[in-house]
């Protein structure tokens, strides 16, 4: 109901309500201020499922998935293996009395290999994003109650500065990055956000 | 320069702050009861605790522990202030040990588990030395040692207690 709705507004008004957008001086710097979460143009709204889409490419990245998983421990590599050495993900996410993740992983990688940044660890298990398709990943990341009470504003500034985030383009030898820049990265996040955040259709 | 603290001693080393802190308590302060296994972080046997907390030696360089406070198998006893840590006792009192190279970093992952959980259960103890590796297969002494520490930690500071943990534990092992 509410998508038809927005289809015949968008049909009717399209052309008039992208002219005064782009008529606005102040028009980039307000969406960059205000999320708007209700698109009406339907080549935002493309747009805004086309970013998120390559965003979700970056989230189903082994260097971000092995440690947002939905498991009780955190994984390893590009086949995703379970952490070797019953590594378990603990109470507050950071291992178990006796063998945490500062127990090996340190502030830097190291040059015997093992990999590091700071505050390394899971993320909680509402920020599990293992099985989830486009929509319920964008919905996830979208949700106060599951991000970690983050606005849109502070997820893009995580995921495009966020040292911990950081690292996947700076894994260490051995370790491949995601396919994009981070830069891109958070140039992408902030067009689906400028673009209303939209939820892809599922898949 | 780094300054930290290594069994109570303030030490000042001066090493290049990418020096992995097992080569500064064999190589810089002769502190060789501390082994090396892999030098990877894979085998356990390097185990220390820094600031409390289990950390394998051969994968924290120096640089990034200035000011904390570092404990080896040589001050382990005496951070409780007794000729021998209840792990250490346990250890002998069940014969845990084979060739014993892997032991020094499988006492200092016990004790660091037995600091935060007094009666850990065999899954617990699966899980904070799952990274503890030994090749003559003592893990089922490990695990008998690592209760009977419990049982001699709480009889030291309570012998009422004691029984009520024990009963409490999860139970002996085989």
């Amino acid at each position: 109901m509410r998508r038809s709705t927005l289809n015949l507004i968008a049909t009717l008004g399209a052309s008039v309500i992208a002219a005064a957008m782009i008529g606005s001086a102040e028009f980039g710097t307000t969406a960059r201020a205000s999320v708007s979460t209700d698109p009406v143009n339907p080549d935002s709204r493309a747009r805004s499922e086309a970013a998120f889409r390559r965003i979700a490419g970056v989230l189903r990245d082994p260097r971000c998935m092995n440690c947002h998983t939905v498991t009780e421990f955190p994984r390893q590599g590009d086949d995703r293996h379970p952490h070797i050495m019953n590594v378990l993900r603990g109470d507050a996410d950071h291992g178990v009395p006796g063998q945490r993740c500062s127990t090996c992983h340190q502030a830097a990688n190291q040059v015997n290999g093992i990999p590091g940044a700071p505050n390394w660890g899971l993320a909680p298990l509402s920020m599990g994003w293992e099985g989830l398709n486009d929509h319920q990943l964008a919905e996830a990341i979208k949700d106060p109650v599951r991000n970690g009470g983050r606005t849109l504003a502070r997820i893009q500034e995580h995921m495009a500065h966020d040292v911990l985030v950081s690292w996947a383009w700076n894994p260490g030898a051995g370790r491949r990055s995601p396919s994009i820049s981070q830069a891109e990265l958070g140039r992408l996040v902030q067009e689906w956000i400028d673009t209303g955040a939209v939820s892809p259709d599922s898949p | 320069m780094i300054s930290l603290t290594i069994n109570g001693r303030q030490e000042r080393l001066d090493l290049p702050p990418d020096t992995p802190l097992l080569w500064a308590l064999r190589d810089g302060l002769g502190l060789t009861g501390t082994k090396f296994g892999c030098g990877a972080g894979l085998c356990g046997a390097c185990t220390v605790h820094v600031d409390g907390e289990a950390v394998r030696s051969c994968s924290a360089p120096i640089g990034a522990l200035e000011g904390k406070n570092v404990l080896t198998i040589e001050g382990l006893a005496a951070s409780v202030g007794r000729e021998l840590h209840p792990v250490q006792q346990a250890w002998i009192e069940e014969d845990v040990v084979q060739c014993g190279y892997c032991h020094s970093g499988q006492i200092m992952s016990a004790a660091a588990l037995l600091a935060q959980l007094p009666h850990p259960s065999d899954a617990d103890i699966d899980g904070a030395l799952g990274g503890n590796i030994c090749r003559c297969g003592t893990y089922q002494r490990i695990r008998a040692g690592i209760h009977k520490a419990a049982e001699i930690a709480a009889a030291r500071t309570d012998p009422g207690k004691a029984a009520a943990g024990a009963a409490t534990s999860g139970g002996m092992p085989a």
